[in-house]
């Protein structure tokens, strides 16, 4: 399959960790900002083939993750009002909030569906015209512009039972946030090759300059990741902090302007909690007033959502990179992909979900310890 | 009013003729009577059967038999390849395929929803016949519940079936032995696939029909060459991890696959791709693994190599070294991880 199989050819991955090997004298630390590239490096080993003194963290690019306990908790709300309809990508439906989960919100009776794309939830509100369509918009700037496209579309065809639930974040602030941390140990950077492909690569240029930390434009294929990685190491091993685009089949130096035109005409950026992250300033994306018609949170009466919080739980510390999920007091008991405490065990692209599958040596001691412990 | 009318009750009530399944098609009176002698028994017809008995009444086939329950409940009812009567049929005669046994009895319970068409229901029961027909099955008993109106479009089915075991072999998870190979069928994932764009009316470009097949004649083959069966599994949900997973664990060995050597058409690799999902973990309704020791392989690669549902056959792993219901998978690039089952519901990944 072309744009497929020469990103995964396992001689050129060979020859890449080969070289891998011979360049690297030191043990670095390099994070991959965005869920998708942490779920290929699992899925095709290439934590297994890298140094062993080098460290790979799991950045907070899992918008499923990220997406504060609250928002999901309204949004299980919103699906048990009568007559709304609450779409959503499908890998919401698991995700525990604070009190209440969408697959437990459906189950009690709401109407939960699944959709591909926003412009779909838009097709279900002309065609079912007396439910109150709600899309739960999650996702970074690779998923925003269609969420912008969605709500002008339902504006040109002058909908009124359509509007969007906003979880949208930004990428760039919460990683200023992460390296500000004293205890980060990230020293390179795989930035998010699809974000970039929308927002180009200039907005890293002043964060490669304040942390003085390389970053490599990465893709999402085996050849791809070890690409960014190679990138990293040479440019740490020479002492620079450069940007480099090694995705160039995918993202242009300004990005998408017909996107990014898009976003800035339907969302503005406002402060936004994350989970598991202290409230990141200009963290997230809200629709603008001139679109409140088509904002959930202005059209509906959500009850405020206090938080249970989880004491054990240290998904902050995750997503941040400070600590591992073996470190986690929580990890393997009681929280496990099917009882998921945090959302790091919920995605199939959180670090802990991934620790807990492909590293059953850790779930053991931990069940271990717990034993003990009673 | 006449006294007579009112207490004789004689005002004759015509028997409907409805387009859809109502309440009173599952009463058990005159509307019960005709969904039998319109839509079942026509397509259903065998001697037993026929006896209209309360029960069938048989004499045992075998001395050794198998027997297996299945629900069945997919949405939508058709879809390309197939139907949810197709599906119980295949999905029956296989369970009882995979224990080395030939399918001879099965009974069908239908749950019809109100307003259901009962165009619907015969294309369905029709198709059911002609798959029993098609593999020697006798659908020997039966029964049909109404359950109130939601959506107007469920028909639910609970199979059970009989099977004849004509072999002395013990095919089961614990005969695996330290040296066995896997061989697989075919390409993995056509029926999930297919399944979830009919679901969510996703146009993938190119057909892409169900493998959904009946698997006893492939594994009839086996058994008559003489090939050492020393465990079979149908990959249905969970899809090859699944299967992997759990016949590992029994059989208390671990168990290595290599992706490479994995079959999967390339409209299904592209939807996997498109849709974030994991080939291994998608539902087939056609396919199964099956356990000989190395010195059959040849023999039961050319055997499978004969039959049309299996000439695709190949070996794609082995029993290896490693702790008891340890599964590895070597992935593409050549590296080794761990093959997991997967968790709950196949969800699509956002990014």
């Amino acid at each position: 399959m072309k744009y497929l199989d020469e990103f995964r050819d396992a001689a050129i991955v060979q020859r890449q960790a080969a070289l891998l090997h011979r360049i690297t004298t030191r043990p670095w630390t390099i994070m991959e900002i965005c869920g998708g590239q942490t779920h290929a490096i699992l899925r095709f080993g290439i934590d297994e083939i890298l140094p062993p003194s080098m460290t790979l963290i799991h950045g907070p690019g899992c918008p499923v993750c990220v997406t504060p306990a609250s928002l999901i908790d309204q949004a299980a709300f919103l699906s048990n009002l009568p007559g709304v309809v609450l779409c959503t990508y499908g890998d919401m439906l698991r995700v525990p909030g604070g009190k209440d989960d969408l697959q437990s919100a459906k189950a009690r009776g709401g109407d939960v569906r699944m959709v591909y794309s926003p412009l779909d939830a838009v097709e279900l509100a002309q065609w079912e015209p007396d439910c109150e369509v709600v899309f739960f918009a999650v996702g970074f700037e690779t998923t925003i512009p269609g969420t912008a496209l969605a709500i002008l579309r339902a504006k040109h065809r002058g909908l009124r039972n359509f509007s969007v639930l906003s979880a949208h974040v930004r990428v760039l602030p919460a990683l200023q946030v992460i390296l500000q941390e004293p205890a980060c140990r990230v020293q390179g950077l795989l930035a998010a090759g699809h974000v970039c492909t929308v927002t180009g690569c200039g907005e890293y240029e002043p964060l490669a300059r304040e942390f003085k930390i390389p970053v490599a434009v990465t893709g999402f294929e085996p050849v791809d990741i070890l690409d960014g990685i190679i990138e990293c190491v040479r440019q740490l091993e020479q002492g620079t902090a450069q940007v480099v685009n090694r995705y160039a089949r995918s993202v242009r130096a300004a990005g998408n302007p017909v996107a990014q035109a898009l976003v800035h005409e339907v969302f503005e950026p406002v402060d936004m909690e994350w989970r598991g992250l202290p409230e990141i300033p200009e963290g997230g994306f809200k629709l603008r007033n001139t679109f409140q018609e088509f904002d959930a949170a202005a059209k509906f009466a959500i009850p405020g959502m206090t938080l249970a919080k989880v004491s054990e739980c240290i998904a902050g510390a995750i997503l941040q990179g400070i600590k591992k999920p073996g470190e986690c007091p929580a990890f393997g008991h009681p929280c496990t992909p099917l009882n998921p405490l945090g959302a790091p065990m919920v995605s199939s692209e959180g670090a802990c979900a991934a620790y807990y599958r492909y590293r059953p040596q850790l779930v053991e001691i931990a069940t271990q310890e717990h034993r003990r412990g009673e | 009013m006449g006294s007579s009318d009112s207490l004789g009750g004689s005002c004759p009530v015509p028997l409907m003729r409805s387009e859809q399944v109502l309440a009173a098609h599952g009463g058990g009176g005159k509307l019960t009577a005709d969904l039998l002698t319109r839509i079942f028994r026509p397509h259903f017809s065998n001697p037993l059967l026929d006896q209209e008995h309360d029960g069938a009444v048989f004499s045992a086939p075998a001395s050794r038999l198998a027997f297996t329950a299945d629900g069945y409940v997919v949405q939508p009812l058709f879809f390309p390849g197939g139907n949810i009567g197709t599906l119980a049929i295949h999905g029956t005669a296989n369970d009882l395929a995979m224990c080395g046994a030939r399918p001879m009895y099965f009974s069908a319970c239908f749950v019809l929803e109100e307003g259901l068409s009962l165009q619907v229901l015969e294309q369905v029961v029709e198709s059911m016949g002609q798959a029993a027909r098609a593999i020697g099955v006798q659908i020997v008993a039966g029964d049909t519940k109404v359950v109130e109106r939601s959506h107007g479009t469920g028909l639910h089915l609970a199979m059970s079936g009989i099977g004849a075991i004509e072999h002395s072999l013990a095919i089961e998870p614990s005969s695996v032995r330290g040296e066995d190979v896997v061989i697989l069928s075919g390409d993995i994932g056509r029926h999930g696939i297919a399944v979830l764009a009919a679901r969510q009316q996703l146009d993938f470009q190119g057909a892409l029909p169900s493998d959904c097949a009946p698997l006893y004649a492939p594994v009839a083959a086996l058994l008559e060459a003489g090939i050492e069966i020393h465990c079979l599994r149908d990959l249905t949900r969970g899809g090859l991890a699944a299967a992997i997973v759990e016949i590992a664990g029994k059989a208390g060995l671990a168990i290595e696959i290599d992706e490479r050597l994995i079959p999967v058409a390339p409209a299904v690799r592209g939807a996997c791709e498109l849709l974030g999902l994991d080939p291994v973990h998608v539902a087939c309704e056609g396919r199964f693994i099956v356990f000989v020791p190395p010195s059959n392989v040849e023999q039961a690669l050319a055997v499978l190599h004969s039959q049309s549902v299996s000439a695709d056959a190949r070996v794609i792993g082995r029993v290896a070294a490693g702790s008891a219901g340890q599964t590895t998978r070597i992935t593409p690039v050549g590296s080794r991880r761990m093959l997991d089952l997967p968790t709950g519901e196949q969800l699509p990944r956002i990014c």
